[in-house]
């Protein structure tokens, strides 16, 4: 079972596509384009759709998605911390 | 799929163009005509009308769009004949002529020293003829090339770019190379992605207008904004989603012209593609917008791909919608037409998911109804440039 896909093995982050991810729990995610599989421990609840870091990110890092730039992290990320608006912001406005 | 030899079944029109759909529409030329057009659809079974709240005191480059917007309507190949309604005589003759220059039948009719009650009868005899001349246009075989196929996608999620945009793509990708007529737009929401989009345009005339398109919108954003634009790019439903910033957004959004498509050309709001191939329009990212321009453009079937299930139709352009995420699937079934939430199950392949697009656009093309439409969804909104005079 997929609860995660992550578009490039270079991503920062997955996404959640599966309906109730509990902290603690123990998630299995797809990288689409290289087709890999890849494990990570849920640091949070992550509703369906959201991001999960999957890897650390410090404070003024760049969040990569599609193995592009998505914006900047504005409070440190663990690896399956959920991702969003509070703790990444745009680049751009 | 084999896209060789496929055709569909359509309505050849006086210009040449194919229609899917056979629409008589009673056009308002402006806010005040809207009552009696709405009155002549009801009394001829058959004609819609399409309602609208502008044409009074605009002008320069804003009345511009509205006339190219009301006669690219009339203008589309999914519609027969048109009856024009306005306040007077001489924009509503405008309009029509516009629509006229197809070879269609269209008149058109002028409310003052008439009145509603008058026009309406006049207007509902003609309607008459026309419907009745409608109904007995028979659908032909036409090949694949003659089907003009747009996008936009809607209530975007972080499904929408691991799943329903990237069948878009895939779909895109295997109609290209049959000389099918294509468009993409939403001008703001390729912000942070544009490089991209830049760097598949054909050539550097190509790169130049769709820079200056892009520019443009970059301008009006500066003058207007009071902050930034995070309240709207991404939208609420966007951030509810998981979508986090405009470029995240952006980078799915590109996903629908997927990896092979070149862009052929870069045109304004409502403009007539010159030829086949891939189309960047300028355009607001807003959907009813989009889809009014698009239409006005003269595209006969469009793919919505959605996250959060955003429910919009087009009076005239059958709008197909895709979702990827099984919660929407569940919860707004009646809105979708193709479920592609497999993929994020791995248990459909992005050409499997694309192949079932491709089936959909094919029965649609064919007669068979949206969601939408069966749902009654006729968003037309007209896009503005800048406040009335």
């Amino acid at each position: 079972m997929i609860h995660f896909v992550v578009h490039d093995e270079n991503d920062s982050v997955g996404v959640v596509v599966v309906e109730g991810v509990k902290a603690g729990q123990e998630l299995t995610g797809w990288i689409m384009d290289q087709d890999k599989d890849l494990r990570v421990k849920a640091a949070s609840d992550i509703p369906i759709g959201h991001k999960l870091a999957i890897r650390a990110l410090a404070k003024d890092s760049t969040v990569i998605k599609y193995g592009v730039d998505i914006g900047r992290v504005v409070a440190p990320i663990q690896v399956g911390e959920h991702a969003h608006v509070h703790n990444i912001k745009t680049k751009r406005w | 799929m084999d896209l060789g030899k496929s055709t569909f079944r359509g309505y050849k029109r006086e210009n040449g163009r194919i229609g899917v759909r056979n629409h008589v529409i009673i056009l308002p030329v402006d806010d005040l005509s809207n009552a009696a057009c709405e009155a002549v659809a009801n009394n001829i079974k058959g004609a819609m009308a399409i309602p609208h709240p502008y044409g009074r005191l605009q002008f320069g480059a804003d009345l511009d769009l509205h006339f190219r917007t009301l006669i690219g309507t009339g203008s589309n190949p999914n519609v027969a004949a048109v009856v024009v309604i306005g306040i007077e005589d001489q924009w509503a003759k405008k309009v029509a002529d516009g629509i006229a220059l197809t070879g269609k039948p269209v008149s058109f009719f002028g409310i003052e020293q008439h009145g509603d009650h008058d026009t309406i009868m006049r207007a509902s005899k003609v309607a008459k003829e026309y419907v009745q001349w409608a109904s007995e246009r028979v659908r032909e075989e036409r090949p694949l090339k003659d089907l003009w196929v747009s996008t936009k996608c809607g209530e975007s999620d972080t499904t929408s770019g691991c799943g329903a945009n990237p069948t878009v793509g895939n779909a895109f990708d295997k109609l290209y190379p049959h000389g099918v007529t294509l468009a993409f737009g939403e001008t703001t929401e390729l912000t942070g992605g544009e490089h991209l989009v830049a760097a598949r345009c054909r050539n550097d005339a190509v790169r130049k207008k769709f820079q200056f398109f892009f520019d443009r919108y970059q301008e009006v954003i500066e003058r207007h904004k009071t902050s930034d634009l995070s309240d709207s790019q991404p939208t609420k439903g966007n951030i509810e989603g998981g979508l986090t910033t405009i470029e995240e957004k952006a980078l799915g959004n590109i996903q629908k012209i997927g990896r092979k498509c070149v862009v052929d050309g870069a045109i304004d709001k409502a403009e007539v593609p010159a030829g086949p191939g891939l189309w960047f329009m300028d355009s607001s990212s807003a959907a009813a917008e989009m889809l009014t321009l698009l239409g006005a453009a003269g595209f006969a079937v469009h793919f919505f791909p959605t996250g959060q299930g955003n429910v919009i139709g087009n009076p005239i352009l059958p709008v197909i919608k895709l979702c990827a995420n099984p919660r929407t699937v569940r919860t707004m079934s009646e809105h979708i037409d193709v479920d592609v939430s497999g993929l994020l199950r791995r248990e459909m392949t992005p050409d499997q998911a694309g192949d079932a697009l491709l089936d959909c656009m094919f029965r649609t093309a064919n007669g068979r109804l949206t969601a939408a439409e069966a749902l009654g969804h006729r968003e037309f909104v007209l896009t503005r440039l800048y406040e009335s005079a």
